[in-house]
This record gives structure tokens, sequence and C-alpha cells, in this order.
């Protein structure tokens, strides 16, 4: 709730108006359910896995996922953040975030890195998140995993593991947290 | 005037700032902080910005400071070295910065022996941002917010809380206590004005002929018993004797003013045990402050140098942002 919260405060003249209701919290649960299977298929099981949860919204997905790996599998695997406000390449069209903390554990030489994120939409935070992390190590790998992949689009990316699909029109809001998934418009006061 | 926010703005003096503005600088530098704890301690923010180093007066740990937070956020940086440049042959400050800002600069970073150097560059410069790095005997803004930096992550440290985030709130109500040359000292000036306008209670006290008689202006005021205001300090600024401005012709011997001001062990053991001591450097061992002293654990001399650079980068870092339009991400 913080998290979607905070999302809405930053739109001062606006209010996020809903109009569908796309994921229950039980679909929620179920689609990091499968998808921590898939990471543990994927790399053949969690050693060396690193979770780096994207802020704001990836946070609270990286721990649920985190949890959901240690559950299946026995091991907790390190979870950290990242805030990419500083890597991006909007700078100046975004109000910086001085709360959104970076706690990367240890160097990332040798790891595989899964990024999580809330909404996947033009790619450009990802490729933000990229630049980041080459400065904490050369990562074995880095994966991607989003709860939601609305489409749009404007960089060559695609994630590794996706909670939904969702077509969306560019104007739309999508909102996620472990209470939902909820697709609606910004709409001023 | 003072702003809720540095954002595009210049750094002249802490009044252009209002409470919101100094706790912003705070806490984007505790962004900051993470990153120079990095294995590669540098960001892309200000990639392809030039900011303009101009020093006229000497300075060690404020330049190398400013110039490594510039470094570290990616400008590239132009040092003038004023002993082999132009203004040796006679060039005037105006037409320095002339040429300065038709290299293409986007900041400048001023240290000047004039009090208001700094604020007749703002009003020369059409485009670049200005920072004042101290201005002869009136401010020195960086080094204030390094103090309310430092004594907020001491405090937060002594009471095992968390100081991201946590604004103004820890220095509200302190009791801080300068002590020393405040006439001469710009730091003196800054520091009084950002602690009083985080809510502290600030007192200065020194030989009567180095305090100014109107301190109220800068929101704090003249104490008189040095032994009673240290047993009650939480937050203990030494400054340094300014011989460069003749600091001494106003005492009859440095020797008197260590005697009657100087901390030394007796005054160190009146000073509790969880108040912060700080100085902004150079330390004159023996004169403010007595050798034993300046190793004590409540002093925070190294973790002010420390702080310098994630307090700098976030002065360039905002001074250089623009405020846009929220873009749906």
């Amino acid at each position: 709730m913080a998290n979607r919260e905070r999302r809405h405060t930053r739109h001062p003249g606006a209010a996020f108006v809903v109009h569908a209701e796309v994921m229950t919290a039980d679909d929620v649960a179920r689609a990091m359910t499968r998808m921590a299977h898939e990471i543990i298929e994927r790399n053949h099981g969690i050693d060396d896995l690193v979770l780096v949860g994207l802020q704001t919204g990836g946070i609270e997905l990286a721990e649920a996922l985190g949890n959901r790996l240690a559950e299946i599998t026995g091991l907790a695997p390190p979870v950290g953040s990242l805030d990419v406000a500083f890597y991006r390449d909007d700078l100046g069209l975004r109000p910086v975030l001085p709360e959104a903390v970076t706690t990367i554990p240890g160097d990332l030489t040798g790891k595989r890195v899964v990024l999580v994120d809330d909404v996947l939409f033009t790619g450009r935070t990802i490729r933000a998140a990229l630049n980041a992390l080459g400065d904490f190590g050369r990562a074995a790998s880095i994966q991607l995993c989003v709860a939601v992949d609305r489409g749009h689009r404007e960089l060559p990316l695609r994630p590794d593991y996706v909670g939904k699909n969702l077509p969306t029109a560019r104007d739309e809001m999508v909102d996620v947290s472990l209470d939902g998934v909820q697709l609606g418009r910004m709409v001023p006061r | 005037m003072s702003a809720d926010s540095l954002i595009g703005g210049n750094l002249l003096s802490i009044e252009d700032l209002s409470a919101d503005g100094l706790a912003e600088v705070l806490e984007v530098a505790e962004s900051f902080v993470e990153v120079n704890g990095r294995s590669v301690k540098k960001i892309p923010v200000l990639k392809g910005r030039v900011i303009a180093s101009l020093f006229f007066e000497e300075s060690t740990r404020t330049r190398l400071s400013f110039e490594t937070a510039a470094k570290r956020l990616s400008a590239d940086v132009l040092s003038l070295a004023v002993a082999s440049s132009s203004v040796k042959k006679g060039e005037s400050l105006k037409d320095t910065i002339e040429t300065i800002e038709a290299l293409g600069i986007d900041a400048v970073v001023l240290r000047h022996r004039s009090s208001g150097a700094a604020h007749q560059v703002s009003r020369w410069v059409k485009e670049a941002k200005v920072i004042n790095a101290g201005d002869g005997t009136h401010e020195h803004p960086s080094q204030a917010l390094i103090d309310l930096f430092t004594v907020r992550r001491a405090v937060a440290e002594r009471r095992g809380v968390d100081s991201r985030g946590s604004g103004l709130a820890l220095l509200a109500g302190a009791r801080v206590l300068i002590i020393g040359d405040i006439v001469h000292s710009r730091v003196a000036r800054s520091e009084m004005l950002a602690y009083a306008k985080a809510g502290a209670q600030v007192r200065v006290i020194g030989p009567g002929t180095l305090v100014p008689g109107n301190v109220e202006i800068y929101g704090a005021e003249r104490a008189e018993n040095l032994d009673v205001e240290l047993a009650e300090a939480d937050v203990v600024s030494l400054l340094r004797m300014q011989e460069e401005r003749g600091s001494g012709r106003f005492v009859p011997s440095l020797h008197e003013f260590s005697t009657l001001y100087g901390i030394d062990e007796r005054r160190a053991r009146l000073i509790r045990d969880d108040a912060v001591i700080t100085h902004p450097g150079p330390m004159v061992r023996g004169v403010e402050v007595s050798s034993l002293v300046a190793d004590d654990p409540r002093m925070v001399v190294r973790e002010q140098v420390t702080n310098g650079v994630p307090i700098r980068m976030a002065i360039l870092f905002l001074a250089l942002s623009t405020r846009g339009e929220m873009v749906n991400v």
C-alpha cells in the first residue's frame, strides 16, 4: 500500500481512477510462485542468485519472491534494492526521489542477478538499471522479472519472467502491489 | 528570500535556503554517501556538464572536495590556477568570469577573499550557476551544510535511528555553542544561520573583540560563561583563529585566547559524553584546541571531511538539475 500511495502523491494535481481489476491478491501470489519455480528451473537452483528490486515498485515484489524461493528451496537468496534515478536518460523530467535506497549485497562479479520490477513499459528504467549494475561488478548473467509487461517498449529489451502480459494504452496507468493489479488513468482533480 | 529547493538555483548564502531547502540537500547527500561506498564511485548524472573551480584564495580541503564531488558526478572540471592565470596579469574578476562563461561553463565554484564576491558574480553570469565556496568573512554555506549533515548523522548513530529521511528533526532543539573568532569566520556566519533554520538554539562565545554585537540577525545569541555553556551544549563548534585576516590583533596574545577560550583537557571534561564537537579545519593544535582534545572521540573532524564530498555532490547535482514535468513510466 505504501508504494501505491507514494506513486500517487507524485501526481499532485491528479487522481488515479481505476477502470479494471486485472489481478487479485491471490492471482499475484500464484504468479509469484510460478515465477519462483521458473527462476529455479532456469538457473538449476539458486546458487549465486541475487535478487535486486528496483526502487520503488520492485522492492516488495523482490522480497516476496525471495521468501517464495526460500520456501521452495530452503535457502534464502540475498535481496538488494537499486535506485536508478542517477542513471536515467530523462533526468530533469522526473523528480528526484531521495528516500529511495540502493543496497547491493556485496560484489556482483560472478553472480546471477535477477532484476525485479513491478511494471515493464518503455524499458528505459531497465536500461538505466543495467548501466547501474555494471558499477557493482561483472555479473555472470542478468535476468529480468516483472509482475506486469504492459508493452510499448522503446528499447530492444524483453523480460525473462512475466507475471502477466497486459495490453494497455499509452496513457493508462498500471498499479501493482501484492494486493493486486489495477488498470486505470490519471484524472485531473 | 529563501527557496524551498536548491534545484536550478545558486548557492550563495545559507539565507537563500529555507529549512525545507536545507533538508533537501541533506537527504540527497545521503544517497551520495552510498555512491561513495561503492567500488566504482562514479555516477553519470552530470555527464557532459562543465564545472569551473575558481579559487582566488588558498584552500586544500574545500577545493579537493568540490572537485572530487564534480568528478564523481561525471562532470568535467576546469580548475583555474589563479597563480598562473591572467589574473596575475591584472585581469579583473568580471573579465575572468566573462571568459569562463564564453567557454560554455555550467557552474562556477568560487572562493574569493572579498565578501560578496559570489553574489557579484551571480549578477554577471547569464546561464551558469554560482556556488559560493567561501567569500571573505561573509559565508561558507557548503561547510555549514556539511556540519549539519555530520551532526545529524552523529546524533542518529548515538540514538540508534536512521538519519535518512529524518529531515531536520534530529537538529531541532539542539543546543549549539560556537566558540572563538566569530567576527572573521564565514563558517560561523553560515553555521549560525543554518543551525537556527534547523530549529537549534545557537549561542556564540569568544573574546569581546571577536564576537559581533549583532549575532541576533543570524538567529544566535551571545553567551558569557564558557564553562557553564560547555556543560549544556549538544554541539560544540570550534573555529580557527584566522591569522590571515588579522584575528591575532584583536586579542592580547594567542596564548591568552587559548587560556580563556581554547578547549583543553579540563574544559573537554565539562562537555557531555554524548555531545558532538565539530571543527571545520584546518585545526591549530595548541590554540583553539589542545592536542589531546583534538583526538577526542567526540570530535567529528574526520567525518566532516568525509561528508564534504556527498554534500558537495548534492549541491552541484541540485543546482544543475531542472524540475521538469512528471512523466508516466
